[in-house]
């Protein structure tokens, strides 16, 4: 019987266990050293805020597992030997395979801030760095949080939920200016001012000061000012997590390289999720993707090849959401912070500022290219047949009912939204 | 889900605190029940008016001053923080205490009423139910019973609660119109126009008239004494028959096919109205495990058979000794419930059959058995014994156990502990039979919104039904579920935009996905097809 080793128990690894389980029965081992079960990554931050408990975290109850004769591992992988096709635990224990799979996921990035292994600094990645939190939050004022993207706002949001006052540095001009064009961005700004959050914009860390005991006491920006904190957070991006393989022969990059196979340069050995790097992106997707969708996307795949039919990786059209504290976001395909030579943007803003869309178009035949949506849900299946059959930007906007999927009796913004677009891009017909 | 990883999240919470606002809104709303409980334990005041109306206004204004402050200084948006480290909303010292006293107090309204002041001679009651009797003599002219004392408690808790609802989802337009409608049918149909037509109809004996309270969840609609004093009791009691039968035959199937069970179970009926204003706080504490959802169906299911015999063995009993009552003799009857249910059952199974799950199954399995002991009741049955028992003791005993323990006492005492749908999910048999067509004959759905879900298990944690939501919005598909009551909790706490209530054609409403939107279209097409 075929022996299957993962590395790794987040959504790609057990997408992956799932999906081989249900036409084979190859004998499946799941290792990490970081938690027992699955659970959801995505949200650690809802533990900390009370929503939930930490169990309510894990998809499938305990005896999944046993039931699915999927074999759970708890250990950390120190070595991978090709030659041997085995694995090497920190405790020496060797686990051999026929086929592996490094499912590693990602780790916080840091980049060598004085004080950065400080006491009371921290990512927001793992369990592990949740249960940091738990046990300084109570002793804790005052928090600066570095890195102004989505795990930085989560982690802003997650502190004042327990009203820990947080300054939150940015490096760019406005929040996640490198994703979010403008408007939308200043929208996030001024929606971080309002739930008092201490943002400061075009701000870097310099270091981080210690107390005598090595807790963080206080940052200093490059503004020359000494904010004084119990907590640092890290949330400048994260990168592949693969510095056990250095000397396996496996082919890194930043991350794990792949083709589109998702196989490495070693026979038997494959790469999924965030820790995977094509050789060349596709289309305009990224290198690496660190994102929950496409790490199961690539674990539904790789099941397909690893149990008797060779699948490429090809993901259909780009979406993704996030949540902004109150303010929902998702996209559907490509909208660029600034538009490309032929590419036009229709933006509106409902005057809460709380609400927003912009569609990004081509200029020369109307083609739809991409949508933003901000506190308007959009349906998923609309937009990927909108792109698929390449609809033009009038078809939208003409068909934004049946692409709402906000709850019912939502107020409808689809008659502003049209006439604010018929003003903009629709010229007057002549005879 | 597992008690095997440690919680570690209990332990710090220091940061957050009441302010003094809140606290004096938490103050005033106390001091209202204050001075209730000591009419309880017979403090006469003068002005008996005065003063409850002094409390009640205090309960209002306790509500309002805390809800506001707590609520309306922040932003719009979900209000969950801190749910699983407060002592009252996670199982702590504060929720047994007051689920001990929810529960006690159950008790002896159902089975003590003599210890809220209740005059069973007939003299003047003391205690809280004579506390209550200037407002009952307002409204229906008479001295207030403890029936009264609760109806009016029930109205207090759903109002009330139901505005500190509103604010807390304010942004959710879908929470704010149904939580209205709960309140509108508790205070109209449920409260004041039964109270003002027993004013009107003084002579006449009791029979219920709150139009929206239908059999099975009205349990005594046919039992012979009510029978008897609707067709007795002139125009108003032939109407209230009618309509009540109109309503479990036409109305009830009509609205459910368009609306899912929904309409009724979280817009209009009363226990869905106090669970989801007063219960809100405890939503999130329904078990959400494989065991429970075992539980859940045996539970619910013994308690439809239960209702369906008794009510039949009443209706029979009935039929037995009054035939001139009635145009239909009790062998009609018989045959005609034994006919009707195997046609249905028999619809169900040639046509449904691809589409049930195990919850459908164990409905139509109930049916089967109520027409099985339908047909031995009609050979060893005489004029009062069903089946060897007694049909006045069959009904008591379904009045003792499922009327006042299961869903007064449970259901609503053990709110903080179980939360707060515990009847509804495991004994409500209204809730059984509406959700056999919801999973069948309804355009109710939860769409899943493609790929989107990112697994986080906010929409499981707070259905108050129990539904493992977050394993169908997973795999892509549509939460299909007879017990889903539609309250739109779920997709209001979504942090993704996944969920969203539906009506739409019924055709492809049950999906199935291997594979998720987004990934490679001739990989979806390869898996899903086969």
């Amino acid at each position: 019987m075929e022996n299957i080793v993962i590395i790794g128990n987040g959504i790609a690894g057990v997408t992956l266990a799932r999906h081989i389980r249900k036409k084979s029965d190859s004998k499946i081992t799941i290792v990490s050293s970081e938690t027992e079960f699955f659970f959801s990554r995505t949200a650690l931050m809802y533990v900390f805020m009370g929503h939930m408990k930490f169990e309510h975290t894990q998809s499938y109850e305990n005896d999944f597992w046993k039931k699915n004769k999927i074999d759970l591992v708890q250990g950390m992988v120190t070595a991978v030997v090709p030659s041997a096709k085995e694995i090497v635990l920190s405790n020496n224990e060797k686990i051999s395979y026929d086929k592996l799979v490094l499912a590693t996921g990602s780790k916080p990035n840091k980049y060598g801030w004085p004080g950065q292994d400080l006491q009371g600094v921290t990512g927001l990645y793992h369990k592990q760095d949740l249960e940091a939190l738990e046990n300084w939050a109570p002793s804790t004022k005052r928090a600066v949080i570095v890195g102004g993207g989505l795990i930085g706002i989560e982690l802003a949001e997650m502190l004042r939920s327990r009203d820990i006052q947080v300054t939150f540095l940015v490096r760019e001009q406005s929040f996640w200016s490198g994703v979010l064009p403008f408007g939308e961005s200043q929208m996030i700004n001024r929606h971080i001012l309002e739930h008092h959050i201490d943002l400061r914009l075009d701000t870097n860390l310099v270091e981080i000061l210690s107390d005598e005991k090595g807790h963080a006491r206080a940052v200093v920006t490059d503004k020359g000012e000494t904010i004084a904190c119990e907590i640092v957070g890290l949330t400048a991006g994260v990168s592949p997590n693969i510095d056990f393989l250095k000397d396996s022969g496996v082919e890194l990059g930043k991350g794990v390289k792949v083709n589109r196979f998702l196989e490495t340069n070693i026979k038997d050995i494959y790469a999924i999720g965030d820790c995977a790097e094509q050789h060349e992106a596709i289309d305009f997707r990224r290198p690496i993707e660190a994102v929950w969708y496409t790490g199961r996307m690539m674990g539904e795949v790789l099941a397909q090849t690893l149990t008797g039919t060779p699948t490429p990786y090809k993901p259909g059209h780009w979406f993704n959401s996030a949540k902004f504290l109150d303010i929902e976001y998702q996209t559907y395909g490509w909208v660029w912070t600034v538009p490309k030579e032929n590419e036009g943007h229709f933006y509106w803003e409902h005057a809460s500022g709380k609400k927003a869309i912009r569609i990004s178009f081509d200029k020369t035949n109307r083609t739809f290219l991409g949508i933003n949506t901000f506190g308007i849900r959009m349906r998923h299946q609309f937009f990927d047949t909108v792109l698929t059959n390449k609809e033009t930007v009038d078809y939208v906007i003409a068909n934004l009912k049946k692409a709402n999927f906000d709850p019912e009796f939502y107020t409808s913004y689809n008659a502003e939204i049209q006439k604010q677009f018929s003003s903009q891009f629709v010229a007057v017909k002549t005879i | 889900m597992s008690k095997s990883i440690k919680n570690i999240s209990i332990a710090s919470h220091e940061n957050m605190q009441m302010d003094g606002i809140q606290k004096l809104g938490i103050a005033l709303g106390l001091l209202g029940l204050f001075i209730m409980i000591l009419a309880l334990f017979n403090v006469s005041f003068p002005n008996k008016g005065i003063w409850l109306t002094g409390s009640i206004v205090a309960i209002f204004a306790g509500i309002v001053v805390y809800a506001n402050r707590t609520y309306l200084n922040q932003p719009k948006g979900i209000k969950n923080n801190g749910v699983w480290h407060r002592d009252f909303t996670n199982k702590g010292s504060w929720a047994w205490m007051v689920g001990i006293i929810l529960t006690a107090f159950y008790i002896v309204l159902y089975w003590f009423p003599q210890y809220l002041g209740l005059n069973e001679t007939g003299g003047n009651s003391t205690g809280i139910v004579g506390f209550f009797d200037p407002l009952s003599y307002i409204l229906n002219g008479k001295a207030a019973s403890q029936w009264f004392v609760y109806g009016t408690l029930y109205t207090i808790a759903i109002l009330g609660l139901g505005y500190k609802f509103i604010l807390k989802y304010r942004h959710n337009k879908y929470q704010l119109v149904r939580t209205i409608s709960v309140m509108f049918f508790q205070l109209g149909f449920a409260f004041l126009i039964p109270e003002i037509l027993e004013k009107l109809n003084p002579e006449k004996a009791y029979f219920a008239k709150d139009l929206k309270n239908m059999w099975p969840l009205n349990y005594y609609f046919f039992n012979d004494w009510h029978l008897k004093a609707m067709l007795e009791g002139g125009n108003l009691g032939m109407f209230m028959l009618i309509f009540g039968v109109a309503m479990i035959f036409i109305i009830s199937p009509i609205l459910t096919y368009f609306y899912g069970k929904r309409w009724y179970c979280s817009w209009v009926c009363g226990c869905g109205g106090l669970a989801e204003t007063a219960g809100d706080s405890f939503r999130h504490l329904s078990s959400k495990t494989d065991i429970a959802w075992k539980i859940e169906r045996w539970m619910i299911h013994s308690v439809l058979v239960f209702s369906f015999v008794m009510t039949i063995a009443v209706i029979f009993t009935f039929l037995s000794n009054n035939p001139e009552m009635s145009f239909i003799t009790r062998d009609q009857f018989i045959w005609g419930i034994i006919a009707f249910l195997v046609v249905f059952t028999a619809a169900l199974y040639i046509f449904k059959r691809k589409d049930l799950d195990t919850d459908a199954v164990y409905t139509m399995l109930s049916l089967v058995a109520i027409i099985i002991i339908s047909l031995l009741i009609n050979y060893f049955s005489g004029n009062q014994n069903i089946l060897f028992i007694d049909s006045n003791s069959l009904r008591e005993w379904y009045g003792f156990a499922i009327g006042a323990a299961f869903s007064g006492v449970v259901g609503v005492g053990f709110y903080p502990i179980m939360g707060n749908r515990v009847w509804c999910r495991f004994g409500c048999p209204m809730a059984a039979i509406l959700g056999l067509q919801q999973r069948l004959f309804s355009k109710f759905r939860i769409t899943t919104n493609g790929g989107q879900c990112i697994s986080c298990g906010n929409c499981s944690t707070y259905c108050e039904m129990g539904i493992d939501v977050r394993s169908y919005a997973e795999k892509g598909e549509n939460i299909v579920r007879s017990s889903c009551v539609g309250c739109g909790i779920c997709a209001a706490v979504c942090p993704r935009g996944v969920l969203k209530l539906e009506n739409d054609t019924p055709a492809g409403r049950i999906n199935s996905n291997d594979i998720l939107l987004g990934n490679d279209v001739d990989l979806m097409d390869l898996i899903n097809q086969k």
